[in-house]
Protein backbone atom coordinates (compact mmCIF):
# COMPACT_ATOMS: atom_id res chain seq x y z
CA UNK A 1 0.00 0.00 0.00
CA UNK A 2 1.51 3.60 -0.84
CA UNK A 3 4.07 2.92 -3.01
CA UNK A 4 2.47 1.64 -6.47
CA UNK A 5 5.28 3.00 -7.96
CA UNK A 6 7.11 0.05 -6.89
CA UNK A 7 3.98 -2.39 -7.18
CA UNK A 8 4.15 -1.17 -11.03
CA UNK A 9 7.95 -1.50 -11.34
CA UNK A 10 8.18 -5.30 -10.35
CA UNK A 11 5.14 -6.06 -12.00
CA UNK A 12 6.90 -4.69 -15.28
CA UNK A 13 9.62 -6.78 -14.34
CA UNK A 14 7.72 -9.43 -14.20
CA UNK A 15 6.23 -8.99 -17.33
CA UNK A 16 9.90 -8.55 -19.16
CA UNK A 17 10.88 -12.07 -16.88
CA UNK A 18 7.85 -13.74 -18.27
CA UNK A 19 8.40 -12.42 -22.11
CA UNK A 20 12.04 -13.26 -21.79
CA UNK A 21 11.72 -16.46 -20.24
CA UNK A 22 11.71 -19.77 -22.09
CA UNK A 23 8.42 -22.08 -22.56
CA UNK A 24 9.09 -24.42 -19.98
CA UNK A 25 9.85 -21.72 -17.67
CA UNK A 26 6.53 -20.20 -17.94
CA UNK A 27 4.45 -23.50 -17.74
CA UNK A 28 6.10 -25.59 -15.40
CA UNK A 29 5.00 -24.40 -12.32
CA UNK A 30 1.15 -25.87 -13.83
CA UNK A 31 2.44 -29.38 -13.54
CA UNK A 32 2.94 -30.42 -9.74
CA UNK A 33 3.89 -34.12 -10.86
CA UNK A 34 6.92 -32.98 -12.69
CA UNK A 35 8.50 -32.06 -9.38
CA UNK A 36 8.76 -35.40 -8.10
CA UNK A 37 11.72 -37.72 -8.01
CA UNK A 38 11.49 -41.44 -9.30
CA UNK A 39 14.68 -43.84 -7.34
CA UNK A 40 15.72 -40.74 -5.50
CA UNK A 41 16.59 -39.09 -8.53
CA UNK A 42 14.50 -35.77 -9.91
CA UNK A 43 12.03 -37.33 -12.45
CA UNK A 44 12.64 -36.64 -16.33
CA UNK A 45 9.77 -37.47 -18.01
CA UNK A 46 10.21 -38.59 -21.74
CA UNK A 47 6.93 -40.44 -21.93
CA UNK A 48 4.42 -37.73 -23.42
CA UNK A 49 3.45 -39.43 -26.75
CA UNK A 50 1.81 -42.36 -24.47
CA UNK A 51 0.29 -39.88 -22.58
CA UNK A 52 1.01 -36.48 -21.79
CA UNK A 53 0.96 -34.88 -18.02
CA UNK A 54 -1.90 -32.78 -16.73
CA UNK A 55 -1.82 -29.04 -16.06
CA UNK A 56 -3.55 -27.82 -12.61
CA UNK A 57 -6.22 -26.04 -14.03
CA UNK A 58 -7.35 -29.53 -15.51
CA UNK A 59 -6.47 -31.36 -12.06
CA UNK A 60 -8.85 -28.62 -10.24
CA UNK A 61 -11.23 -28.20 -13.38
CA UNK A 62 -12.14 -31.98 -12.64
CA UNK A 63 -11.85 -32.43 -9.05
CA UNK A 64 -14.51 -29.22 -8.61
CA UNK A 65 -17.18 -30.35 -11.12
CA UNK A 66 -16.92 -33.99 -8.58
CA UNK A 67 -17.15 -31.70 -5.64
CA UNK A 68 -19.35 -29.03 -6.70
CA UNK A 69 -21.88 -29.84 -9.73
CA UNK A 70 -21.64 -33.75 -10.34
CA UNK A 71 -24.84 -34.91 -12.25
CA UNK A 72 -25.42 -36.85 -15.08
CA UNK A 73 -26.34 -34.96 -17.98
CA UNK A 74 -28.56 -33.94 -20.43
CA UNK A 75 -31.21 -35.73 -18.08
CA UNK A 76 -32.20 -34.33 -15.11
CA UNK A 77 -34.49 -31.03 -14.61
CA UNK A 78 -32.46 -29.67 -11.41
CA UNK A 79 -30.05 -27.15 -11.48
CA UNK A 80 -26.89 -29.52 -11.20
CA UNK A 81 -27.37 -31.36 -13.95
CA UNK A 82 -28.04 -28.23 -16.02
CA UNK A 83 -24.77 -27.04 -15.02
CA UNK A 84 -22.90 -30.53 -15.78
CA UNK A 85 -24.31 -30.55 -19.46
CA UNK A 86 -23.46 -26.93 -19.83
CA UNK A 87 -19.98 -27.92 -18.82
CA UNK A 88 -19.48 -31.09 -20.87
CA UNK A 89 -21.62 -29.96 -23.92
CA UNK A 90 -19.12 -26.67 -23.61
CA UNK A 91 -16.28 -28.88 -24.50
CA UNK A 92 -18.28 -30.65 -27.48
CA UNK A 93 -18.06 -26.39 -29.03
CA UNK A 94 -14.72 -25.92 -27.89
CA UNK A 95 -13.64 -29.51 -30.19
CA UNK A 96 -15.34 -28.05 -32.70
CA UNK A 97 -13.68 -25.00 -32.30
CA UNK A 98 -10.30 -25.92 -32.25
CA UNK A 99 -10.84 -28.41 -35.30
CA UNK A 100 -12.29 -25.78 -37.90
CA UNK A 101 -15.64 -28.47 -37.53
CA UNK A 102 -18.71 -27.20 -39.38
CA UNK A 103 -20.81 -27.43 -35.83
CA UNK A 104 -21.06 -29.38 -32.87
CA UNK A 105 -23.26 -32.06 -34.09
CA UNK A 106 -20.19 -33.67 -36.18
CA UNK A 107 -18.19 -33.72 -32.77
CA UNK A 108 -18.80 -37.63 -31.18
CA UNK A 109 -17.16 -38.32 -28.11
CA UNK A 110 -16.17 -41.52 -27.44
CA UNK A 111 -13.48 -43.35 -25.11
CA UNK A 112 -10.69 -42.30 -26.99
CA UNK A 113 -8.82 -42.66 -30.34
CA UNK A 114 -9.65 -46.30 -30.62
CA UNK A 115 -12.79 -46.10 -29.26
CA UNK A 116 -13.40 -43.75 -32.15
CA UNK A 117 -11.56 -45.68 -35.16
CA UNK A 118 -13.75 -48.45 -33.99
CA UNK A 119 -16.92 -46.30 -33.93
CA UNK A 120 -16.37 -45.72 -37.91
CA UNK A 121 -15.17 -49.60 -38.96
CA UNK A 122 -18.13 -51.02 -36.93
CA UNK A 123 -20.92 -48.77 -37.93
CA UNK A 124 -19.51 -47.04 -41.58
CA UNK A 125 -17.40 -49.80 -42.15
CA UNK A 126 -20.07 -52.56 -41.38
CA UNK A 127 -22.45 -50.92 -43.54
CA UNK A 128 -20.13 -49.80 -46.74
CA UNK A 129 -17.75 -52.84 -47.00
CA UNK A 130 -18.21 -56.06 -48.79
CA UNK A 131 -16.29 -58.68 -50.60
CA UNK A 132 -13.11 -57.63 -52.56
CA UNK A 133 -13.14 -54.18 -51.03
CA UNK A 134 -10.07 -52.64 -50.13
CA UNK A 135 -8.74 -50.46 -47.23
CA UNK A 136 -5.14 -48.45 -47.81
CA UNK A 137 -3.99 -47.51 -44.54
CA UNK A 138 -0.14 -46.97 -43.97
CA UNK A 139 2.77 -49.15 -42.55
CA UNK A 140 3.07 -46.42 -39.97
CA UNK A 141 -0.18 -46.51 -38.43
CA UNK A 142 -1.06 -47.04 -35.09
CA UNK A 143 -2.55 -50.83 -33.86
CA UNK A 144 -5.91 -48.70 -33.17
CA UNK A 145 -6.06 -48.03 -36.98
CA UNK A 146 -5.07 -51.50 -38.88
CA UNK A 147 -6.81 -53.98 -36.24
CA UNK A 148 -9.91 -52.08 -36.38
CA UNK A 149 -10.15 -52.50 -40.25
CA UNK A 150 -8.86 -55.81 -39.67
CA UNK A 151 -11.87 -57.17 -38.05
CA UNK A 152 -14.17 -55.33 -40.69
CA UNK A 153 -12.52 -56.74 -43.17
CA UNK A 154 -12.26 -60.19 -42.40
CA UNK A 155 -16.01 -60.36 -41.51
CA UNK A 156 -16.69 -58.35 -44.72
CA UNK A 157 -14.43 -60.88 -47.16
CA UNK A 158 -12.32 -57.25 -47.52
CA UNK A 159 -8.36 -56.56 -47.42
CA UNK A 160 -6.37 -54.47 -45.64
CA UNK A 161 -3.54 -52.62 -47.83
CA UNK A 162 -0.14 -51.09 -46.17
CA UNK A 163 1.77 -48.32 -47.90
CA UNK A 164 5.44 -48.49 -47.46
CA UNK A 165 7.50 -46.29 -45.15
CA UNK A 166 10.93 -45.19 -46.72
CA UNK A 167 14.31 -44.85 -45.18
CA UNK A 168 14.18 -41.49 -43.26
CA UNK A 169 10.70 -42.92 -42.07
CA UNK A 170 8.24 -40.02 -44.68
CA UNK A 171 5.51 -41.78 -46.56
CA UNK A 172 6.26 -43.45 -49.79
CA UNK A 173 4.10 -41.09 -51.91
CA UNK A 174 4.36 -43.10 -55.12
CA UNK A 175 3.37 -46.27 -53.84
CA UNK A 176 0.29 -44.38 -52.14
CA UNK A 177 -0.08 -43.18 -55.61
CA UNK A 178 0.06 -46.62 -56.88
CA UNK A 179 -1.72 -48.82 -54.57
CA UNK A 180 -4.26 -45.85 -54.65
CA UNK A 181 -5.20 -46.70 -58.73
CA UNK A 182 -4.49 -50.30 -58.31
CA UNK A 183 -6.79 -50.97 -55.32
CA UNK A 184 -9.26 -48.44 -55.86
CA UNK A 185 -9.92 -48.82 -52.30
CA UNK A 186 -13.19 -47.95 -49.69
CA UNK A 187 -11.64 -46.06 -47.51
CA UNK A 188 -8.13 -44.82 -46.70
CA UNK A 189 -6.78 -44.25 -43.03
CA UNK A 190 -3.45 -42.41 -42.20
CA UNK A 191 -2.09 -41.03 -39.13
CA UNK A 192 -1.51 -37.37 -39.01
CA UNK A 193 1.59 -37.74 -36.98
CA UNK A 194 3.16 -41.07 -35.84
CA UNK A 195 3.71 -41.75 -32.37
CA UNK A 196 6.70 -44.28 -33.14
CA UNK A 197 8.68 -41.82 -36.03
CA UNK A 198 7.07 -38.63 -35.30
CA UNK A 199 6.56 -38.25 -39.28
CA UNK A 200 3.76 -35.02 -40.11
CA UNK A 201 2.13 -37.00 -43.10
CA UNK A 202 0.96 -34.46 -45.86
CA UNK A 203 -2.49 -35.03 -44.82
CA UNK A 204 -4.14 -32.85 -47.25
CA UNK A 205 -2.36 -33.62 -50.29
CA UNK A 206 -2.84 -37.63 -49.09
CA UNK A 207 -6.44 -37.01 -48.68
CA UNK A 208 -7.20 -34.89 -52.14
CA UNK A 209 -5.61 -37.78 -53.87
CA UNK A 210 -8.11 -40.26 -52.01
CA UNK A 211 -11.08 -38.24 -52.51
CA UNK A 212 -10.08 -38.13 -56.33
CA UNK A 213 -9.90 -41.50 -56.47
CA UNK A 214 -13.15 -41.79 -54.37
CA UNK A 215 -11.90 -42.89 -51.37
CA UNK A 216 -13.71 -41.71 -48.18
CA UNK A 217 -10.65 -40.62 -45.88
CA UNK A 218 -9.74 -41.18 -41.70
CA UNK A 219 -7.07 -39.57 -39.99
CA UNK A 220 -5.59 -40.32 -36.90
CA UNK A 221 -4.82 -37.69 -35.46
CA UNK A 222 -4.06 -38.81 -31.88
CA UNK A 223 -0.14 -37.63 -32.08
CA UNK A 224 -1.05 -33.77 -33.72
CA UNK A 225 -3.86 -32.76 -31.16
CA UNK A 226 -0.99 -31.88 -28.63
CA UNK A 227 1.38 -30.49 -31.35
CA UNK A 228 -0.60 -28.75 -34.08
CA UNK A 229 -2.99 -27.15 -35.44
CA UNK A 230 -5.45 -28.96 -36.62
CA UNK A 231 -7.94 -27.86 -39.67
CA UNK A 232 -10.47 -30.59 -40.56
CA UNK A 233 -11.78 -28.26 -43.09
CA UNK A 234 -8.28 -27.58 -44.85
CA UNK A 235 -7.20 -31.48 -44.65
CA UNK A 236 -10.28 -32.12 -46.58
CA UNK A 237 -10.72 -35.73 -44.51
CA UNK A 238 -13.96 -37.33 -43.92
CA UNK A 239 -13.36 -38.40 -40.23
CA UNK A 240 -10.89 -37.40 -37.42
CA UNK A 241 -9.99 -39.35 -34.51
CA UNK A 242 -8.05 -37.77 -31.33
CA UNK A 243 -7.76 -38.95 -28.06
CA UNK A 244 -7.29 -36.10 -24.85
CA UNK A 245 -4.99 -37.45 -22.12
CA UNK A 246 -2.06 -37.43 -25.05
CA UNK A 247 -3.30 -33.66 -25.08
CA UNK A 248 -2.87 -32.75 -21.54
CA UNK A 249 -6.61 -33.71 -20.44
CA UNK A 250 -7.52 -36.93 -18.81
CA UNK A 251 -7.42 -40.91 -19.86
CA UNK A 252 -11.09 -42.39 -20.89
CA UNK A 253 -12.30 -39.16 -23.45
CA UNK A 254 -11.39 -38.68 -27.15
CA UNK A 255 -13.70 -37.60 -30.03
CA UNK A 256 -14.22 -38.29 -33.85
CA UNK A 257 -15.18 -35.41 -35.81
CA UNK A 258 -16.80 -36.68 -39.02
CA UNK A 259 -18.67 -34.83 -42.49
CA UNK A 260 -22.05 -34.46 -41.27
CA UNK A 261 -23.62 -36.09 -44.02
CA UNK A 262 -21.52 -39.51 -43.57
CA UNK A 263 -22.56 -39.42 -40.16
CA UNK A 264 -26.33 -38.85 -40.29
CA UNK A 265 -26.25 -41.85 -43.38
CA UNK A 266 -24.13 -44.03 -40.49
CA UNK A 267 -26.14 -46.67 -38.73
CA UNK A 268 -26.16 -45.97 -35.17
CA UNK A 269 -23.19 -48.77 -33.33
CA UNK A 270 -24.05 -48.97 -29.66
CA UNK A 271 -27.32 -49.07 -28.21
CA UNK A 272 -28.95 -48.27 -24.91
CA UNK A 273 -29.95 -44.87 -23.43
CA UNK A 274 -29.37 -41.40 -24.39
CA UNK A 275 -29.15 -42.47 -28.53
CA UNK A 276 -33.23 -43.17 -28.73
CA UNK A 277 -35.63 -41.16 -29.19
CA UNK A 278 -38.18 -43.72 -28.54
CA UNK A 279 -38.34 -46.59 -27.59
CA UNK A 280 -41.18 -49.57 -27.92
CA UNK A 281 -41.04 -53.33 -28.60
CA UNK A 282 -43.13 -51.97 -31.72
CA UNK A 283 -39.49 -50.40 -32.81
CA UNK A 284 -37.09 -47.82 -31.77
CA UNK A 285 -35.86 -44.71 -33.77
CA UNK A 286 -32.92 -43.07 -32.75
CA UNK A 287 -31.82 -39.53 -31.80
CA UNK A 288 -30.22 -36.86 -34.27
CA UNK A 289 -26.62 -36.62 -34.19
CA UNK A 290 -23.91 -36.66 -31.87
CA UNK A 291 -26.37 -38.45 -29.69
CA UNK A 292 -27.08 -41.36 -31.69
CA UNK A 293 -23.18 -42.55 -31.50
CA UNK A 294 -22.97 -41.76 -27.53
CA UNK A 295 -24.92 -44.84 -26.11
CA UNK A 296 -24.56 -44.90 -21.57
CA UNK A 297 -23.58 -42.39 -19.47
CA UNK A 298 -20.35 -41.16 -20.84
CA UNK A 299 -17.19 -40.03 -19.39
CA UNK A 300 -18.13 -36.48 -17.94
CA UNK A 301 -15.63 -35.48 -15.89
CA UNK A 302 -12.93 -36.45 -18.66
CA UNK A 303 -15.05 -34.32 -21.09
CA UNK A 304 -15.17 -31.69 -18.70
CA UNK A 305 -11.50 -31.60 -18.59
CA UNK A 306 -10.80 -32.25 -21.60
CA UNK A 307 -12.33 -28.95 -22.83
CA UNK A 308 -9.85 -27.53 -20.19
CA UNK A 309 -6.99 -28.74 -21.48
CA UNK A 310 -7.49 -27.52 -25.08
CA UNK A 311 -8.01 -23.59 -23.29
CA UNK A 312 -4.95 -24.20 -21.85
CA UNK A 313 -3.13 -25.51 -25.04
CA UNK A 314 -4.71 -22.48 -27.36
CA UNK A 315 -3.55 -20.29 -24.15
CA UNK A 316 -0.09 -21.51 -24.61
CA UNK A 317 -0.52 -21.64 -28.25
CA UNK A 318 0.41 -24.28 -30.69
CA UNK A 319 2.58 -22.64 -32.49
CA UNK A 320 4.60 -21.66 -29.89
CA UNK A 321 4.68 -25.42 -28.40
CA UNK A 322 5.28 -26.52 -31.79
CA UNK A 323 8.34 -24.34 -32.48
CA UNK A 324 9.44 -25.02 -28.94
CA UNK A 325 8.93 -29.03 -29.89
CA UNK A 326 10.78 -28.64 -33.12
CA UNK A 327 13.62 -27.07 -31.52
CA UNK A 328 13.91 -29.77 -28.69
CA UNK A 329 13.85 -32.65 -31.92
CA UNK A 330 17.12 -30.85 -33.26
CA UNK A 331 18.76 -30.68 -30.36
CA UNK A 332 17.90 -34.57 -29.05
CA UNK A 333 19.10 -35.59 -32.67
CA UNK A 334 22.41 -33.75 -33.14
CA UNK A 335 23.00 -34.37 -28.79
CA UNK A 336 22.33 -38.06 -29.58
CA UNK A 337 24.38 -38.67 -32.84
CA UNK A 338 27.41 -38.06 -30.74
CA UNK A 339 26.89 -41.51 -29.05
CA UNK A 340 28.82 -44.42 -30.44
CA UNK A 341 26.32 -46.96 -32.59
CA UNK A 342 23.14 -44.77 -32.40
CA UNK A 343 21.14 -44.95 -34.59
CA UNK A 344 17.63 -42.55 -34.91
CA UNK A 345 14.78 -44.34 -36.18
CA UNK A 346 12.70 -41.52 -38.20
CA UNK A 347 14.20 -38.36 -39.91
CA UNK A 348 11.77 -37.14 -41.65
CA UNK A 349 11.93 -33.18 -41.94
CA UNK A 350 8.96 -32.52 -40.44
CA UNK A 351 8.09 -34.47 -37.13
CA UNK A 352 6.68 -33.76 -33.76
CA UNK A 353 7.97 -34.26 -30.77
CA UNK A 354 8.89 -37.59 -31.13
CA UNK A 355 12.53 -39.15 -31.10
CA UNK A 356 12.92 -43.30 -31.59
CA UNK A 357 16.48 -44.63 -31.34
CA UNK A 358 18.10 -48.00 -31.06
CA UNK A 359 21.77 -48.46 -30.34
CA UNK A 360 23.56 -51.40 -32.04
CA UNK A 361 23.77 -54.40 -30.04
CA UNK A 362 22.02 -53.05 -26.90
CA UNK A 363 18.64 -54.49 -26.06
CA UNK A 364 16.05 -51.49 -26.15
CA UNK A 365 14.55 -53.15 -23.06
CA UNK A 366 17.95 -52.82 -21.18
CA UNK A 367 18.61 -49.37 -21.84
CA UNK A 368 15.09 -48.38 -20.57
CA UNK A 369 15.38 -49.86 -17.25
CA UNK A 370 18.69 -48.39 -16.86
CA UNK A 371 17.01 -44.64 -17.66
CA UNK A 372 14.47 -45.29 -15.42
CA UNK A 373 16.88 -46.23 -12.72
CA UNK A 374 18.41 -42.46 -13.13
CA UNK A 375 14.46 -41.20 -12.74
CA UNK A 376 14.21 -40.64 -17.13
CA UNK A 377 11.02 -42.09 -17.68
CA UNK A 378 11.12 -43.54 -21.26
CA UNK A 379 9.27 -45.78 -23.60
CA UNK A 380 10.73 -49.18 -25.51
CA UNK A 381 9.35 -51.59 -27.52
CA UNK A 382 6.96 -51.51 -30.82
CA UNK A 383 4.99 -48.77 -29.67
CA UNK A 384 1.63 -50.49 -31.16
CA UNK A 385 3.38 -50.45 -34.58
CA UNK A 386 4.54 -53.57 -35.19
CA UNK A 387 4.43 -53.76 -38.95
CA UNK A 388 6.24 -50.53 -38.85
CA UNK A 389 9.23 -52.32 -36.85
CA UNK A 390 9.27 -55.13 -38.57
CA UNK A 391 9.45 -53.18 -41.86
CA UNK A 392 12.45 -51.45 -40.17
CA UNK A 393 13.55 -54.64 -38.91
CA UNK A 394 13.38 -53.72 -35.52
CA UNK A 395 12.40 -56.95 -33.59
CA UNK A 396 12.98 -55.45 -30.50
CA UNK A 397 11.52 -52.17 -31.15
CA UNK A 398 13.03 -48.71 -30.21
CA UNK A 399 13.87 -46.63 -27.18
CA UNK A 400 11.50 -43.58 -27.84
CA UNK A 401 11.59 -40.20 -26.12
CA UNK A 402 8.98 -37.70 -26.37
CA UNK A 403 8.64 -34.27 -25.76
CA UNK A 404 5.66 -32.13 -24.22
CA UNK A 405 5.34 -28.51 -24.12
CA UNK A 406 6.78 -28.06 -20.29
CA UNK A 407 10.20 -30.58 -21.48
CA UNK A 408 13.41 -28.56 -21.29
CA UNK A 409 16.95 -29.00 -23.20
CA UNK A 410 18.36 -29.70 -20.14
CA UNK A 411 16.13 -32.90 -19.40
CA UNK A 412 17.16 -34.10 -22.92
CA UNK A 413 20.74 -33.19 -22.40
CA UNK A 414 20.44 -35.53 -18.63
CA UNK A 415 18.59 -37.90 -20.75
CA UNK A 416 21.58 -38.77 -23.13
CA UNK A 417 24.09 -38.94 -20.49
CA UNK A 418 22.26 -41.34 -18.62
CA UNK A 419 22.04 -43.01 -21.62
CA UNK A 420 25.67 -42.93 -21.86
CA UNK A 421 26.31 -44.04 -18.54
CA UNK A 422 23.82 -47.33 -19.83
CA UNK A 423 25.53 -47.97 -22.39
CA UNK A 424 28.95 -48.06 -20.47
CA UNK A 425 26.90 -50.26 -18.11
CA UNK A 426 25.87 -52.61 -20.90
CA UNK A 427 28.59 -53.00 -22.91
CA UNK B 1 13.32 -82.01 1.01
CA UNK B 2 13.44 -79.64 -1.71
CA UNK B 3 11.71 -76.87 -0.58
CA UNK B 4 14.30 -76.37 2.18
CA UNK B 5 16.79 -76.60 -1.11
CA UNK B 6 14.83 -73.52 -2.51
CA UNK B 7 14.16 -71.02 0.55
CA UNK B 8 17.83 -71.73 1.03
CA UNK B 9 18.76 -70.67 -2.44
CA UNK B 10 16.20 -67.79 -1.98
CA UNK B 11 17.88 -66.66 1.01
CA UNK B 12 20.92 -67.03 -0.67
CA UNK B 13 20.46 -64.31 -3.25
CA UNK B 14 19.25 -61.84 -0.69
CA UNK B 15 22.34 -61.86 0.76
CA UNK B 16 24.36 -61.44 -2.23
CA UNK B 17 22.06 -58.56 -3.78
CA UNK B 18 22.32 -57.21 0.00
CA UNK B 19 25.77 -55.88 -0.50
CA UNK B 20 24.37 -53.22 -2.82
CA UNK B 21 21.94 -50.61 -1.76
CA UNK B 22 22.42 -48.35 -4.75
CA UNK B 23 19.96 -49.11 -7.65
CA UNK B 24 22.22 -48.83 -10.58
CA UNK B 25 24.49 -50.92 -8.74
CA UNK B 26 21.95 -53.79 -8.03
CA UNK B 27 21.27 -53.29 -11.49
CA UNK B 28 25.28 -53.37 -12.70
CA UNK B 29 25.24 -56.99 -10.72
CA UNK B 30 22.32 -58.10 -12.58
CA UNK B 31 24.24 -56.90 -15.77
CA UNK B 32 27.50 -59.02 -14.56
CA UNK B 33 24.98 -62.07 -13.55
CA UNK B 34 23.33 -61.76 -17.31
CA UNK B 35 26.49 -61.99 -19.07
CA UNK B 36 27.87 -64.94 -16.93
CA UNK B 37 25.14 -67.22 -16.94
CA UNK B 38 24.92 -70.29 -18.32
CA UNK B 39 22.45 -70.20 -21.46
CA UNK B 40 19.82 -72.23 -22.56
CA UNK B 41 21.25 -75.42 -24.26
CA UNK B 42 22.66 -74.83 -27.18
CA UNK B 43 20.49 -76.27 -29.69
CA UNK B 44 16.96 -75.53 -27.47
CA UNK B 45 17.05 -71.46 -28.50
CA UNK B 46 13.86 -72.51 -31.04
CA UNK B 47 10.57 -71.02 -31.21
CA UNK B 48 9.38 -74.55 -29.74
CA UNK B 49 11.25 -72.95 -26.49
CA UNK B 50 9.85 -69.36 -27.02
CA UNK B 51 8.23 -67.28 -24.37
CA UNK B 52 6.95 -63.97 -26.15
CA UNK B 53 7.11 -61.16 -23.74
CA UNK B 54 6.45 -57.48 -25.61
CA UNK B 55 9.35 -56.06 -24.66
CA UNK B 56 11.67 -59.15 -24.57
CA UNK B 57 12.08 -62.57 -25.36
CA UNK B 58 12.43 -65.50 -22.94
CA UNK B 59 13.60 -69.21 -24.10
CA UNK B 60 12.89 -71.82 -21.87
CA UNK B 61 13.78 -75.42 -21.25
CA UNK B 62 12.53 -78.06 -18.90
CA UNK B 63 14.01 -81.70 -18.76
CA UNK B 64 12.39 -84.32 -15.69
CA UNK B 65 14.92 -85.71 -14.11
CA UNK B 66 15.13 -89.79 -12.88
CA UNK B 67 15.37 -88.62 -9.23
CA UNK B 68 11.90 -86.74 -9.43
CA UNK B 69 13.71 -83.42 -9.77
CA UNK B 70 13.39 -80.85 -12.87
CA UNK B 71 16.21 -79.26 -14.80
CA UNK B 72 15.71 -75.54 -15.88
CA UNK B 73 17.97 -74.08 -18.51
CA UNK B 74 17.27 -70.41 -19.76
CA UNK B 75 18.07 -67.54 -21.53
CA UNK B 76 16.70 -64.59 -22.69
CA UNK B 77 17.58 -61.22 -25.49
CA UNK B 78 17.40 -58.76 -23.00
CA UNK B 79 20.26 -58.81 -20.15
CA UNK B 80 18.68 -57.40 -17.45
CA UNK B 81 15.91 -60.24 -18.28
CA UNK B 82 18.62 -62.60 -18.50
CA UNK B 83 20.19 -61.64 -15.45
CA UNK B 84 16.41 -62.33 -13.61
CA UNK B 85 16.20 -65.75 -15.42
CA UNK B 86 19.12 -66.73 -14.65
CA UNK B 87 18.09 -65.89 -10.76
CA UNK B 88 15.07 -68.28 -11.15
CA UNK B 89 16.74 -71.07 -12.65
CA UNK B 90 19.58 -70.55 -9.94
CA UNK B 91 16.75 -70.98 -7.29
CA UNK B 92 14.38 -73.53 -9.08
CA UNK B 93 16.04 -76.32 -10.92
CA UNK B 94 17.32 -79.27 -9.43
CA UNK B 95 14.58 -79.04 -6.97
CA UNK B 96 12.17 -81.34 -6.78
CA UNK B 97 8.99 -80.68 -9.05
CA UNK B 98 6.33 -80.54 -6.28
CA UNK B 99 8.74 -78.66 -4.55
CA UNK B 100 8.75 -76.00 -7.45
CA UNK B 101 4.89 -76.28 -8.21
CA UNK B 102 4.13 -75.13 -4.55
CA UNK B 103 7.33 -72.68 -4.31
CA UNK B 104 6.84 -69.23 -2.31
CA UNK B 105 9.11 -67.28 -4.54
CA UNK B 106 9.68 -63.97 -2.15
CA UNK B 107 13.42 -63.28 -3.29
CA UNK B 108 12.68 -60.99 -5.96
CA UNK B 109 10.49 -58.83 -3.25
CA UNK B 110 12.88 -59.00 -1.18
CA UNK B 111 15.56 -57.79 -3.19
CA UNK B 112 13.53 -55.33 -4.54
CA UNK B 113 12.85 -55.74 -7.75
CA UNK B 114 9.52 -57.22 -7.82
CA UNK B 115 8.60 -54.78 -10.66
CA UNK B 116 10.08 -56.92 -13.40
CA UNK B 117 7.48 -59.86 -12.39
CA UNK B 118 4.62 -57.37 -13.19
CA UNK B 119 2.73 -57.87 -16.26
CA UNK B 120 2.64 -54.04 -17.22
CA UNK B 121 6.72 -54.94 -17.81
CA UNK B 122 5.91 -57.84 -19.99
CA UNK B 123 9.14 -59.07 -20.23
CA UNK B 124 8.81 -62.61 -20.60
CA UNK B 125 9.90 -62.99 -16.57
CA UNK B 126 6.41 -63.72 -15.35
CA UNK B 127 5.13 -65.95 -18.07
CA UNK B 128 8.40 -68.08 -17.64
CA UNK B 129 7.44 -68.65 -13.71
CA UNK B 130 4.69 -69.83 -14.67
CA UNK B 131 5.64 -72.28 -17.16
CA UNK B 132 7.96 -73.59 -14.50
CA UNK B 133 5.24 -73.98 -12.28
CA UNK B 134 2.86 -75.92 -15.01
CA UNK B 135 5.59 -78.00 -15.91
CA UNK B 136 6.51 -79.09 -12.22
CA UNK B 137 3.33 -79.21 -11.58
CA UNK B 138 2.13 -81.66 -14.37
CA UNK B 139 5.33 -83.71 -13.74
CA UNK B 140 4.03 -83.71 -9.83
CA UNK B 141 0.63 -85.14 -10.86
CA UNK B 142 2.34 -87.79 -12.71
CA UNK B 143 4.72 -89.07 -9.93
CA UNK B 144 2.03 -88.94 -7.19
C1 LIG C 1 -1.08 -42.60 -33.36
C2 LIG C 1 -1.96 -43.18 -32.30
N1 LIG C 1 -3.17 -43.65 -32.62
C3 LIG C 1 -4.00 -44.16 -31.68
C4 LIG C 1 -3.65 -44.22 -30.36
C5 LIG C 1 -4.61 -44.80 -29.36
O1 LIG C 1 -5.05 -43.87 -28.45
P1 LIG C 1 -5.99 -44.33 -27.26
O2 LIG C 1 -5.28 -45.49 -26.59
O3 LIG C 1 -6.08 -43.16 -26.33
O4 LIG C 1 -7.29 -44.73 -27.82
C6 LIG C 1 -2.38 -43.77 -29.99
C7 LIG C 1 -1.92 -43.83 -28.60
O5 LIG C 1 -1.55 -44.82 -28.02
C8 LIG C 1 -1.52 -43.23 -30.97
O6 LIG C 1 -0.31 -42.77 -30.66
Amino acid sequence: MGRPGLNLYFAERFRLKMANSTLPERIRRDFPILDRSVHGKPLVYLDNAASAQKPLAVIEGQREYLANYHANIHRGAHHLAQLATEAYEGTRGKIADHIGAGSTEEIIFTAGSTDAVNLVTQSWGRANLSAGDTVLVTRMEHHANIVPWQMVCAEKGAEVVPVDVQEDGTLDLEDFARKLERHQPKLVGVVHASNTLGTINPVAELCAAARTAGAVTLVDGSQALPHLTIDVAAIGCDFYVATGHKAYGPTGIGFLWGRRDLLDAMPPWRGGGEMIRSVSFDGTTYNDLPHKFEAGTPHISGGIALGIALDWMNGVGLDTIHAHESALVQHAHQALQTLPGMRIIGTAPEKVGVVSLVVDGLHPYDLGTLLDGQGIAVRTGHHCTEPLMAHFGLESGTLRMSFAAYTTREEIDRAVIALERAMRMLS
Amino acid sequence: MSTDLIAARQTDVIDEFALFDDWMDKYEHLIELGKDVPAIDTGRKTDEHLIKGCQSRVWLAADAEADGTVRFTADSDAIITKGLVGLMVRVLSGAEARAIAEADLHFLDAIGLHQHLSPTRSNGLASMVKQMRLYAAALAARQA
